[in-house]
């Protein structure tokens, strides 16, 4: 059967959305400088990570910065081998979920380390990641 | 309040449908369910629609399709709720009619999403969840976090790759025999476990395929029904709704979905019954795991022994819940946004014993079917109980 007849759309969009992160600013610069923060809350002291400026349990918006120890365990994880189209060029990446000695749990990318070699409850640390282009973000080595 | 039915239902051919457009691709449901409820667009005043629509060129699709379809002037909402938006669309209108607002409302579900590539379905998809912490620096994709559960669900349960297989094969069994399905074929155990990785470990056959398609059906009050003199219609008995965080790290465990646990309760809760009297379900199977865990979180079975009732054939026609007839999302297709609408049709079709082949057609009892309907990694749960 041939294929059914279709055009090409002739607007096209490339969106980039501008992010605010004035309010979580500590936690961005922390990462700049290696260390990874979270935020507890003054009033009822839940422990947040990611960061929020606001604590949704009791309705607060005091907040300490608390920077955490790194050190986790795997409680899950997978790996990427079909891409989103803005991660297409990156090889087959390894996610992990792991909970942190401080009680919160963080998702990140699971590097240095093949996935056959990974196993759940395996002890991993969280660190902080600049790239070449000044972005920042975090991920799991191996401890 | 008042008592909510089903009194006409539409449901498309799912597929790559590339010949149609988005509103033409929804006349083919909507046509059958005004048809088979013996209405004209003219009667009814509202009209809800389940879609993500980002795939198709429509930001507004509710008043295409509404202008396309016959329905302009009438009461109008799109509902979001990721993969359950068509549930959500549902639980609007039977509000609607419930509080006594309105006697008649169309639910549609509708999706387009074979228009873009599917690098940037994926793209899509991956970001809905949490954009700002599990997509931007980590690419998370849909199969990537329900993988996630199937490695939990593996170590804690001895579920086995071929359990999730097996799922998939019972699925296409039915698809094969479902017209209006996508996929159309049967497969077998090392089909899923030789076809390609997607998220280890979910292969291609764990995963749902990417569908366009839409389905109908129009809801009355009790009032209505008399009024048309319809005598046995499909009522809506409850509906149970839930969330869970936006975060997956921040979840409990990884071994279900808490939103459906939630929803379910609700829903045996306010419909007063239990999963024993079910007669059918169908269960949001986007994935393999996602059906296990689904029977596990609805209490057809205990926590961990979801596996057992597949390999148990208890969920095949003859089997104590014989669930996804349809051929289920694994293969009668997940067209987003239209999923849950379409297994209310599908579901009204099996409590009225018109499915055809008879092959798939559940044994009835109770006349009691159980629609269960997640969106994203069980951010939104749904969980709609009819009864005939």
């Amino acid at each position: 059967m041939a294929k059914p007849l279709s055009m090409k759309s002739a607007r096209t969009l490339c969106i980039t959305y501008n992010i605010p992160i004035n309010r979580t600013l500590k936690f961005w610069t922390g990462l700049e400088k290696g260390k990874v923060y979270a935020t507890k809350c003054t009033k009822c002291g839940k422990l947040h990570f990611p960061p929020a400026a606001d604590c949704g349990d009791c309705n607060s918006s005091k907040i300490d910065w608390v920077e955490l120890d790194g050190e986790g365990e795997i409680v899950t994880f997978t790996q990427v081998f079909v891409k989103p189209a803005s991660f297409s060029e990156k090889p087959d990446y390894i996610v992990a979920i792991a909970r942190l000695k401080e009680g919160v749990k963080a998702l990140a990318w699971l590097k240095g380390i093949k996935r056959e070699d990974v196993k759940t409850g395996m002890k991993v640390r969280l660190v902080a990641k600049v790239f070449p282009d000044k972005r920042v973000a975090y991920e799991f080595i191996p401890s | 309040m008042k008592r909510v039915a089903i009194i006409g239902v539409g449901h498309s051919k799912f597929g790559d449908r590339s010949d149609v457009n988005l509103s033409e691709l929804t006349f083919e449901a909507v046509k059958p369910a005004l048809e088979s409820s013996e209405l004209t667009a003219k009667d009814i005043p509202y009209m809800a629609l389940g879609s993500m629509g980002v795939w198709s060129e429509e930001p507004l699709p509710a008043v295409v399709i509404a202008e396309y379809c016959g329905f302009t002037g009438a009461g109008l909402v799109r509902c979001e709720s990721a993969c359950a938006s068509g549930s959500a669309a549902t639980y609007n209108a039977y509000s609607v009619i419930k509080s006594g607002q309105m006697d008649l409302a169309l639910v549609v579900g509708a999706e387009k999403m074979k228009q873009i590539s599917t690098p940037i379905i994926m793209e899509m998809i991956g970001r809905a969840g949490y954009y700002m912490w599990e997509f931007e620096n980590f690419g998370m994709t849909f199969p990537a976090y329900y993988a996630m559960h199937a490695v939990k669900h593996m170590e804690n349960f001895a579920t086995t790759e071929e359990d999730l297989a097996k799922v998939a094969v019972k699925n296409h069994k039915y698809g094969a025999i479902n017209p209006l399905a996508h996929l159309q074929h049967e497969i077998t155990v090392d089909d899923v476990l030789d076809s390609f990785m997607i998220a280890w470990p979910l292969k291609l056959y764990d995963c749902c395929p990417i569908t366009d398609g839409s389905a109908a059906v129009v809801l009355a009050s009790e009032e209505k029904v008399k009024e048309l003199k319809i005598e046995d219609p499909v009522w809506i008995e409850a509906v149970g709704v839930a969330s869970d965080t936006a975060n997956l790290s921040k979840r409990e465990k990884y071994v279900g979905l808490d939103a459906s646990v939630k929803a379910a309760k609700m829903a045996y809760d306010l419909a007063g019954i239990t999963p024993k009297m079910l007669d059918v379900a169908t269960v949001h199977d986007c994935f393999t795991i996602a059906e296990i865990m689904a029977y596990e979180d609805l209490d057809f079975c205990k926590k961990g022994e979801g596996a057992q009732m597949v390999r148990e054939g208890e969920t095949e026609v003859g089997g104590r819940i014989p669930t996804n007839l349809d051929g289920g999302l694994k293969a009668k297709g997940h067209p987003i946004g239209t999923t849950g609408v379409s297994m209310l049709a599908e579901l009204t079709k099996q409590l009225l014993e018109e499915v055809k082949p008879n092959k798939r057609q559940a044994p009835m009892k109770n006349y009691i079917a159980l629609a269960h309907n997640t969106g994203g990694t069980g951010h939104y749960g749904y969980v709609t109980i009819l009864r005939r």
